[in-house]
């Protein structure tokens, strides 16, 4: 609309930061608000499990619980380290 | 037949008190016998906004227990003679809302009006939950800013699972989105999420915007709801969200900043 808008810097507008944020936390409570209760705490399970093996971060793993029509489909999705990082570190 | 409506929201201070009291003056405005119930226990506050403080004599928590009939609770507002005030309990007990107690004295204010507007607590706790679990209707006040869309998103998956409709089963709850303190400079200048960005994140019906406006401190201050004062912003943008409630087609307005040429060119 304003043509001076055009001379100033091209930072990107806190209101669009504020809506991709928003977008990702929503989608994210979302996924959790539909699964069942016990979905948080299996997930941290799961994750221990895994570190025994494998180092992984915090947020490796992804679980959304999906209806297909009668049936529910729990996809579990783990992101492993890059080969190489931490390895040695970890098999002593 | 009569209908419940929850104001509601998650945050707080977002303008359900606000919405609450005009929204209510607005349907009475319209002809409909409507009652507004003020679910705040311990925060008492709509009776402020409506203006009647010092007409409280009995609450919402006094009839529950029988220490009082509806009738001696209910305030009649001075302006619209078929609105009425059920104030809350100043009480400091927070268990003091029965389930079985609000749906015995919604289902009686159901036989005597034909809207029942619950001004809901903020946060989810037991009175946010207890002011929603009746409605048929829910209004979610939201304000352009993100701890609220994402409030007001949690606020939505709590009225689809933990209403009555959504336990026995029966037909949704109609969700309207209610934008307020809506600021159209800031949104041209990048600053606020705009109407369209809150409306894609949350995907509900959009009630109304209501600008950020000084009339609504100002009809507060005077313990007048909003929508009676016909001469502001704020005052048509509730009335226009009370018609499209009732399923009028309005036009939104208050959207755009209004300025002139040369602002438009130079401003921003």
């Amino acid at each position: 609309m304003s043509f001076l808008r055009y001379f100033r810097s091209q930072k990107r507008n806190s209101a669009s930061v504020a809506k991709e944020r928003l977008q990702i936390i929503v989608a994210r409570e979302r996924a959790q608000r539909d699964g069942p209760d016990y979905l948080p705490a299996m997930r941290e399970e799961i994750l221990e499990v895994i570190r025994k093996y494998i180092p992984v971060d915090q947020d490796a793993v992804h679980m959304e619980v999906e209806s297909e029509g009668d049936c529910e489909v729990l996809e579990l999705n783990v992101t492993l380290p890059e080969r190489g990082s931490d390895r040695a570190a970890n098999r002593s | 037949m009569s209908k419940i409506v929850v104001v509601t929201s998650g945050k707080g201070g977002v303008g359900k008190t606000t919405t609450s009291a005009a929204f209510a003056a607005g349907l009475a405005k319209r002809g409909f016998r409507t009652v507004v119930v003020d679910f705040d226990v311990g925060l008492r506050n709509l009776d402020l906004i409506m203006g009647c403080e010092r007409r409280v004599v009995y609450d919402f928590v006094n009839v529950i227990n029988g220490d009082a009939n509806l009738n001696q609770a209910l305030i009649k507002d001075k302006r619209l003679d078929n609105l009425c005030i059920l104030p809350a309990s100043q009480t400091r007990d927070k268990d003091a809302l029965t389930q079985e107690g609000v749906e015995k004295v919604l289902d009686e204010l159901r036989e005597s009006f034909d809207y029942v507007v619950c001004d809901s607590p903020a946060g989810i706790e037991r009175g946010a939950m207890l002011a929603a679990y009746y409605c048929d209707e829910a209004v979610v006040v939201t304000n352009p800013e993100v701890s609220s869309v994402r409030d007001s998103d949690r606020m939505l998956g709590l009225l689809a699972s933990k209403t009555r409709r959504a336990e026995r089963g029966e037909e949704p709850i109609r969700e309207h989105l209610l934008l307020t303190r809506y600021s159209p400079q800031r949104v041209d200048k990048g600053e606020m999420l705009s109407v369209d960005d809150v409306r894609e994140i949350l995907a509900i019906e959009l009630l109304g915007v209501i600008p950020e406006s000084q009339a609504v401190l100002q009809a507060s201050n005077a313990g007048v709801p909003v929508v009676l004062e016909e001469s502001t912003d704020a005052g048509q943008a509730y009335d226009d969200a009370v018609a499209r409630f009732l399923g009028e087609e309005r036009e939104h307005r208050f959207l755009v900043e209004k300025r002139g040429f040369l602002g438009r060119l130079f401003g921003g």
